[in-house]
């Protein structure tokens, strides 16, 4: 860095803006301040380094002989790796399909919790009506209801409706309940907009359904962002739920389901295992990393509220 | 709620403002029907089927009053699983939201370098499933695993520990395992606490002379108050809700050692070779009732912090 700043600005401007951007401060304070910059620093990095080691194993011990994972101590570098592991989790185990599952199951999730809670909370969050207050009510009393609780009578209505072993009745047991949190955020946005906006576009003779889809709807896409971030993750990593409605089928496990039935069905073959997980994990990590900014940005707005 | 917009409104009547305002139940209907079929009904339905004698879903249930909470009283393996999801609770969340603080504190320093990277490691586990880490976990945790291997190697321990395969330390590696997935997020959420503390603050207090802990301890943690609340029930009913990583970790064992609720409703309601619906039906609304009753706790101390907060 000093180097760089010397080269483009030349020294006498540097040594004025050091001046300028510190200006009480003594030369051992300086030192001070870099060593205990550099100790937290080394610090923060030996916590990361031993915090992401466990998905560092997981990635060395997919491309290992499933006898090499244990027997090589902590080396993560694996003799070659053996790419094969992957191929045989994919297709031989039927994580193809899990895969499949988990992406269709996700989606129709997805998309069923924006499209009710982005409807709720528009009114709610701009309209008056007549038991409004009641449905607000419901809403914050339900917050925190555990999936153990709803578990039994979830299912028992799903087995009522037919929809026990179709990957509708998955998707309604995610998403058709719950998650309020996603209208709540709709709805403290949708209350930030403008009045004026609408009452325009009525005297221009839009109607409802009109305003919402083509105005306030495209209008509160960070929301729709944040919603499909916190809704994905949920969905994606869903276990209890997918796990009992799948106990007689098989063939409609999700990724988390089918890595626990790998388990108990090939309990020896780590490293497909391992290849198996890193499947699983990697588009929820992707997603992660490309969204990472709104994904911090989302989790945190929601608290402050 | 809105009382500017409810004015104008007011000289129409119940009925007229119920036939204009149609398209706003229109809007509701998706949220109205499946939040009334999968949340409403699932909460008043548990209380229902906690009176039931339920083999299975596809016979009908008889009523047998009080009976399933008085076996619950009497049921040794019940109150072991309600111990361990309180000690859970009573461990984890502490060590969670104090670790999350003070890491948050450090990345929230402007001299801290590379604070974004740090900040997203450290988050990583918290996207990732948990019934995946949980299977990942029994590999890391084994007797011959990486962490036994280093644990060994820098003499911290001298003969490999079964970590989840030993009744006495199986439920605290599963906290240990929790905290790690989870602390990511409770770090976010208390650096955005922190940012709504104004830099000026802590200006004013070093010109007056205040080190390091004196800003902490008279600017920051009164500030931190009432997220610590929100923070630390987020974290509870968190800590109430780890189905995923125990059954993937332990299963509950060894010898029902790390059996949460959560896991003894789902033995008794699905795994057992007479599902007992009702009974696990109301093991389940004593663990919903658990739940609401720190959440209640949770909201009076927010409240009362507030109201604190508005008078001074």
């Amino acid at each position: 860095m000093t180097v760089d700043t010397l080269t483009r600005q030349g020294s006498g401007r540097r040594s004025v803006r050091r001046q300028r951007s510190a200006p009480r401060q003594s030369p051992r304070r300086r030192i001070a301040a870099t060593t205990s910059r550099w100790l937290i620093g080394t610090g923060l990095a030996l916590l990361c380094a031993v915090w992401i080691y466990p998905f560092l194993w997981l990635v060395s011990a997919s491309l290992k002989k499933p006898a090499e994972i244990f027997a090589k101590g902590l080396n993560l570098i694996p003799d070659s790796p053996i790419w094969e592991n992957y191929v045989r989790a994919w297709s031989e185990v039927g994580f193809s399909s899990y895969f499949l599952n988990s992406v269709l199951i996700t989606l129709g999730t997805v998309a069923l919790v924006i499209f009710r809670s982005a409807l709720a909370g528009y009114v709610l969050g701009r309209h008056d009506f007549i038991g409004k207050r009641l449905l607000i009510g419901i809403l914050l009393v339900t917050f925190f209801l555990p999936e153990g609780y709803t578990i039994i009578p979830i299912t028992q209505l799903t087995d009522r409706l037919g929809l026990l072993n179709s990957h509708l009745g998955v998707i309604l047991g995610l998403g058709a309940g719950g998650q309020v949190a996603a209208t709540l955020l709709y709805a403290g946005y949708f209350r930030a907009i403008p009045k004026d906006l609408e009452e325009a576009a009525r005297i221009d003779g839009a109607g409802p359904l009109t305003i919402f889809f083509r105005i306030m709807l495209p209008l509160a896409w960070p929301i729709t962002a944040t919603v499909f971030i916190l809704q994905f993750l949920y969905a994606w990593n869903a276990y209890l739920l997918p796990l009992v409605f799948t106990l007689s089928q098989p063939e409609l496990r999700t990724l988390a389901v089918g890595m626990t039935a790998f388990v108990g069905e090939h309990d020896t073959d780590w490293s497909g295992m391992a290849a198996a997980a890193v499947l699983s994990l990697l588009p929820v990590v992707a997603v992660f990393i490309v969204l990472q900014r709104r994904f911090v940005e989302s989790l945190a707005g929601a608290v402050k509220q | 709620m809105d009382h500017m917009t409810a004015t104008p409104h007011r000289e129409r009547s119940t009925l007229r403002r119920l036939r204009e305002d149609w398209w706003i139940y229109l809007f509701l209907l998706p949220t109205v029907v499946g939040y009334g079929a999968y949340t409403v009904y699932p909460l008043v339905a548990s209380w229902w089927y906690a009176f039931l004698d339920w083999p299975g879903f596809a016979m009908r249930g008889t009523f047998i009053g009080l009976a399933n909470f008085k076996l619950l009283w009497h049921d040794d393996l019940f109150w072991n699983a309600f111990t361990n999801s309180l000690v859970f609770l009573i461990i984890s969340v502490p060590l969670r939201v104090g670790l999350a603080l003070a890491l948050a504190i450090v990345l929230n320093r402007p001299s801290t370098p590379f604070r974004g990277l740090f900040r997203t490691l450290l988050f990583l586990p918290v996207v990732t499933t948990g019934a995946i880490v949980g299977v990942v976990f029994t590999l890391i945790l084994d007797a011959d695993g990486p962490v036994n291997l280093a644990l060994v190697k820098t003499a911290l321990i001298e003969e490999p520990v079964n970590f989840l395969g030993n009744a006495g330390t199986s439920l605290y590696s599963a906290i240990g395992v929790w905290v790690w997935k989870w602390l990511g997020i409770t770090l976010i959420y208390w650096l955005a606490a922190l940012q709504t503390i104004p830099h000026e603050l802590y200006e004013a207090a070093r010109i007056d002379g205040a080190g390091p802990w004196r800003e902490f301890r008279y600017i920051t943690l009164p500030l931190l108050v009432p997220f610590l609340l929100i923070i630390t029930l987020i974290d509870m009913v968190g800590a109430l809700n780890v189905f995923d990583l125990v059954m993937t970790l332990t299963g509950g064992g060894p010898a029902f050692s790390s059996e949460v609720i959560e896991v003894y409703i789902y033995r008794t309601a699905f795994q057992a070779t007479v599902p007992q619906l009702g009974y696990a039906s109301a093991a389940a609304v004593l663990f919903g009732l658990l739940t609401m009753v720190l959440a209640v706790l949770q909201a009076i101390g927010v409240r009362s912090v507030r109201r604190g907060m508005a008078a001074r």
